[in-house]
């Protein structure tokens, strides 16, 4: 009889019976050579751990349940599902547009990223062209977007390596990051700025200035940040020579973005695959040597520094033009053409109650997000609401190189390791 | 003027036990000035020079009574533990409010604990899904008495956006003190709903609020121990007392 059987009962729940059936390690290690007359039958007990869904080092709900030999982790499994959402389901019950606020609540460090990895497929699917005002003010917030999302990793990490004064430097640029969206797009989180066919407002005056005075100051903040981290000898040795993957193992388990970087992989979508005028700007992509923990640290730290100088770039070969694109079979016409065109009229009714229809097919469409290749996959059967949406999270697949970054270290090096591996389990269950 | 301490009729303290003999008690009258000094004990005291109103202001500048039960809910409500418990999107808007800008340290609910056993104050900060929901309900049952809850966003109070078949609102499953809105609502506004706790602890607990959901008497109890009274005519196992 199975310890699952054992505990099984009648009146079991379907989510306890399910729990149960999750196959544990072997909770006992042969020592020695079972020929050996002297050491066999020989057993010692492993330890197993339950680590989560509540935790604070866990970055959101994810449970592990770690097999320890003394303080070796022998193995690990995470246990995800615990804020699933059924997100992808729902936005199959909703016209295209009204789908961007649900994907953009997947990740929710990088919802520009979401919506702009639906807002490009649907684009596809409709073979709407986006106007060049539109996309580089897509590349201001999604770059932004990405020094808000490191920011947060970098104060979260710090603070499970037990330094709490990093987590209020980034936050404190953290706050200037939303305040510039709270300005541009007039929410702090989940903006909902990125329309299909271009973004839902142009600038507001004042905008500009404001963001080039946090664009100045930025490179300083991370100046800073390293300066605080680089001569710190906890950080460093908790960080170096811990959780090494090399670039081929990463490859085999499809792990892209930072982690993949850090490894001498220079791989960036915004660079082999450029889409939103990625290709107009002059950036580097910073690579790690060894792939360590403290190369993944130095890649983020690096990549905010090139973030800047997107943003930078793009702010100041800002085009003109419009800021959505004036299909009106797509975007809603502006709100003074309602009171004096029937024909406006017409399509804002058509657009608000129905939506729009693409064509049949289906699309797959990557971004580059802080964490990796964002991409989402849109079935559209001709009808108004898409047959099926699906993510392909960074984080979700970056957490199965986990258990192989993390065995066979020290239990603290697991937790340096979840730190720079960045999940977010929002994206991960979805 | 003279105030009379301890004068009454009726039995001191219900909660004594025995009914206290008032005839035998040594009653006795305090001038402000014996209040001050403590009796009568002899030494230099601030204030011992004065006589007269000028010794009663004195007095009543420096001397506040209150009850018990008022100067403890007090104590709480300006000191809540929150839980370091993070579920979703809410999560980061809930870590902003210990950040600088908000910092929630000036009103003395800084102190994040890990454990649920050493927190007061659970903040539900995402969506519950019903994966999670038994989690979350066991982490608020492991908290020790009084604590409190408060649902952030949309989700964990009416499923907010999603509203589908994976999520559960937090008031199925659990007491919920103070629920506050938004998607995710701005550090300002989780701010404003634990000042709004604060104010229904100061004010009066005892109003009735917390029994009107059922909010007491939820600590975890280890399945050995379980003593839950049963539905009528069904003995509690264990219990021969109406064999």
């Amino acid at each position: 009889m199975s310890p699952s059987e054992q505990r099984s009962s009648p009146g079991m729940s379907e989510y306890r019976r399910r729990e149960d059936s999750i196959t544990l390690s072997p909770v006992e290690e042969q020592l020695g050579d079972p020929e050996d007359g002297h050491a066999a039958g020989r057993t010692q007990e492993l330890l197993t751990l339950n680590f989560g869904p509540h935790h604070p080092a866990t970055h959101g709900v994810l449970r592990l349940l770690v097999t320890l030999q003394g303080e070796i982790v022998h193995d690990i499994k995470p246990i995800i599902g615990y804020v699933h959402t059924g997100i992808e389901k729902t936005a199959e019950d909703k016209s295209y547009w009204k789908v961007i606020p649900v994907v953009e609540r997947m990740d929710y460090l990088a919802y520009h990223f979401n919506a702009m990895a639906f807002c490009g497929a649907v684009e596809t699917l409709l073979e709407v062209e986006v106007p060049r005002r539109a996309q580089y003010l897509r590349v201001i917030q999604l770059e932004l977007n990405r020094i808000m999302s490191h920011l947060v990793w970098l104060g979260t990490s710090a603070l499970d390596l037990g330094a709490i004064s990093m987590f209020w430097y980034c936050f404190r640029e953290r706050e200037k990051i939303l305040d510039l969206f709270e300005m541009s797009t007039g929410a702090r989180m989940h903006t909902r700025y990125f329309q299909v066919g271009g973004v839902a407002e142009d600038i507001p005056p004042g905008f500009a200035a404001k963001l080039r005075g946090f664009l100045d100051e930025m490179p300083g903040r991370v100046d800073q940040y390293g300066a605080l981290l680089n001569s710190n000898e906890i950080v460093l040795q908790r960080l170096r020579g811990t959780g090494t993957l090399d670039a081929d193992a990463l490859l085999e388990l499809g792990v892209t973005g930072p982690l993949l970087r850090a490894a001498g992989n220079a791989w960036d979508l915004r660079k082999a695959d450029p889409y939103c005028s990625y290709e107009d700007f002059d950036f580097k992509i910073p690579i790690g040597t060894v792939g360590d923990n403290y190369d993944r640290f130095a890649v983020r730290l690096a990549e905010m520094y090139e973030s800047v100088k997107i943003a930078e770039q793009a702010l100041e070969g800002l085009p003109d033009g419009p800021h959505i694109t004036d299909d009106r079979k797509v975007a809603l016409p502006p709100r003074h053409e309602l009171a004096t065109s029937m024909e406006a009229l017409i399509h804002h009714f058509k657009l608000v109650t129905e939506g729009f229809r693409p064509p049949p097919g289906e699309i797959y469409y990557p971004v580059e997000s802080p964490r990796g290749e964002l991409g989402c996959f849109v079935s559209s059967d001709g009808s108004a609401k898409p047959a099926r949406v699906h993510m392909r999270d960074p984080s979700f697949v970056n957490l199965q190189a986990f258990s192989h970054m993390a065995k066979g270290g020290y239990i603290a090096d697991l937790i340096a390791t979840l730190a720079m591996l960045d999940p977010i389990l929002g994206g991960i269950d979805r | 003027m003279r105030r009379s301490a301890g004068r009454s009729a009726e039995p001191l303290g219900t909660g004594l036990g025995s009914r206290v003999d008032v005839e035998k008690l040594r009653v006795r009258e305090l001038s402000p000035s014996q209040l001050l000094r403590g009796g009568e004990l002899e030494g230099p005291t601030p204030g011992a020079h004065l006589a007269g109103t000028d010794l009663e202001r004195h007095v009543e500048e420096r001397v506040m009574t209150t009850t018990l039960d008022k100067a403890v809910a007090w104590a709480r409500s300006n000191s809540f533990f929150p839980a370091t418990f993070g579920l979703a999107c809410c999560a980061i808007e809930m870590m902003s409010i210990v950040a600088a800008r908000v910092d929630v340290a000036r009103f003395g609910y800084e102190a994040f604990r890990a454990s649920p056993r050493q927190a007061d104050l659970l903040i539900l900060s995402g969506r519950v899904s019903i994966k999670m929901a038994p989690i979350v309900r066991r982490i608020y049952d492991q908290m020790l008495e009084p604590k409190w809850a408060i649902s952030m966003g949309a989700c964990c109070s009416s499923m907010g956006v999603f509203n589908n078949y994976a999520l559960v609102p937090a008031d199925k499953f659990m007491p919920v003190d103070v629920h506050v809105p938004g998607c995710p609502p701005r550090p300002e506004a989780l701010m404003h709903g634990v000042l709004k706790l604060r104010k229904m602890v100061q004010d009066d607990p005892d109003m009735g609020w917390r029994e009107r959901y059922g909010a007491r008497g939820t600590e975890e109890v280890l399945p050995g121990e379980q003593r839950r009274p049963a539905a009528v005519n069904v003995p509690i196992e264990g219990d021969t007392a109406g064999a």
